[in-house]
């Protein structure tokens, strides 16, 4: 066999047994958070879609209409994107913890236990999204979207930021406790500067420039353009999301590589 | 066959680093069964752990040419809120056996009846060394590595494992690390002491027991018994 040939068997062999691990882990996952009772795993997307029909219900409660555009698409499409990153993001805060007895299993390593936990949130998330604005078409309460492949662009680009934002913090955490806690605070006052409830059209010409700095400003701004179609004026900038992304995924792998090896099975 | 060239493994604490093992080199082949000797607090556990591949060393290399087990302690390698079953569900999935075919034997061996069911942090320490030794059995490795566990647990238990470990599979390969001698005399062909973060090997467990056991600072026999 040549040198090249048993890399590539090497690499095959790594991401099988890399694959059997995340599975395994997704599945343990999902059983103690969600247990075999009732819906079980359903909650999954469950859970996200009820926050979303909460909120949706309370902006229509108060009638708080958002200028030019239907105050539900607006409202699923913004509150979605808040799921997406900020579950994906704080479950990665405390992904080590409760799994650090798996580790004594050499195939278990410390990237696999924030990889199973990525997937899920981000499956569950967009789950939820999927069902609830195919939900909302089929009955009438949502005009279907001007270009869907625009929004799966969007909802990508926001993913992979929470990713690589998961990772980060996830890692960080690892250092220190206090990690954990001031994201908690960080993800509450993201929240209204995050997109999910404005449009950056609507903002003074003089901060419209600064919100474009926020990458999940730019993703939100993308997925509903992808919605609305000519109905709004969308800011964003593709290219910057993808660079800082690139950036941020980086340095989240730099500082995981570092801290993994800190990190004992006990 | 598994090698160990010149690890070194240090670990930071508030007081700066603290060195372990101090460049431990070791080979062991098919069908070896190795004791470890060392006192509380001089590695054991950290050395069987880098054997296994759990931890990574700060320096230097192994290399595994067998299947290894992961290191078989009291407790350590489940997930407490998981169940007895559905940890065995992982750890078939993990190392990619079969689920259905490895169950009968663990509920047999095991011994935990309706206890299987439920969440291995409610489990005593024999049963989770009981949980532990059934699926590690259930699992077929070349080499087995055993952190002391065989300590724990009644005589009944004893015979178990004498009778799965060191009779059924008397041709694979053992690593037993331990503080006393008994556990490597019935068990290893080869003996070790780990002093100092160093690996010394004897040339039979009895001499390696002399050595283990003459105090090199008086008093310290006193402190390990």
């Amino acid at each position: 066999m040549t040198d090249a040939a048993s890399h590539t068997g090497a690499f095959a062999q790594g991401l099988r047994v890399q694959s059997r691990v995340v599975g395994a882990l997704i599945m343990r996952e999902i059983i103690t958070r969600y247990g075999r009772h009732n819906i079980g795993f359903m909650w999954i997307f469950v859970e996200p879609m009820m926050f979303t029909l909460g909120v949706v219900s309370l902006y229509l409660l108060f009638n708080h209409h958002p200028p030019g555009v239907s105050l539900v698409p607006f409202t699923i499409i913004g509150y979605s994107t808040v799921l997406l990153w900020r579950n994906t993001i704080s479950r990665c805060g405390n992904a080590i913890e409760p799994n650090r007895s798996l580790l004594h299993h050499r195939h278990v390593r410390v990237i696999d236990l924030f990889i199973a936990r990525l997937i899920l949130e981000v499956a569950g998330t967009s789950i939820a999204f999927l069902i609830l604005a195919t939900l909302m078409v089929f009955t009438g309460l949502m005009p279907p979207p001007d270009d869907i492949l625009e929004m799966i662009v969007a909802w990508a680009l926001l993913g992979w930021f929470a990713m690589c934002m998961g990772l980060l913090i996830g890692s960080l955490a690892v250092v220190s406790d206090a990690v954990e806690r001031v994201w908690h605070v960080c993800a509450y006052l993201f929240l209204p500067v995050s997109g999910a409830f404005y449009m950056v059209d609507w903002l003074p010409r003089a901060l419209q420039p600064w919100a474009l700095l926020i990458p999940s400003v730019n993703c939100v701004e993308l997925l509903r353009d992808g919605y609305f179609g000519a109905q709004v004026h969308a800011h964003y900038d593709i290219a910057y999301v993808a660079v800082v992304n690139i950036l941020l995924m980086l340095a989240a792998l730099l500082t995981l590589k570092r801290v993994a090896t800190t990190v004992e099975g006990a | 066959m598994i090698r160990l060239e010149h690890v070194v493994k240090r670990y930071h604490t508030r007081h700066g680093t603290h060195p372990v093992l101090n460049g431990v080199s070791l080979q062991l082949n098919r069908g070896d069964k190795l004791g470890i000797l060392g006192r509380n607090g001089s590695g054991k556990s950290t050395l069987i752990r880098i054997i296994s591949g759990a931890e990574l060393p700060t320096d230097g290399r192994v290399i595994r040419q067998m299947s290894v087990s992961w290191p078989l302690a009291f407790g350590g390698s489940f997930q407490g809120s998981l169940t007895g079953m559905d940890n065995l569900r992982f750890i078939c999935r993990v190392y990619g056996a079969d689920f259905k075919s490895a169950l009968p034997f663990v509920q047999e061996f095991s011994e935990l009846g309706k206890f299987l069911r439920e969440p291995v942090k409610t489990y005593s320490s024999g049963m989770s060394a009981r949980l532990a030794f059934a699926i590690s059995m259930a699992i077929e490795f070349d080499c087995f590595l055993i952190d002391e566990v065989i300590a724990v647990g009644d005589t009944r238990f004893h015979d178990k494992c004498r009778q799965e470990l060191f009779e059924k599979r008397r041709d694979r390969a053992l690593i037993v690390v331990s503080h006393e001698a008994h556990n490597i005399r019935e068990h290893c062909t080869r003996a070790c002491v780990l002093r100092d973060g160093l690996l010394q090997e004897y040339p039979d467990v009895d001499s390696a027991y002399e050595s283990y056991n003459t105090p090199e600072i008086p008093g310290s026999a006193n402190r390990a018994a």
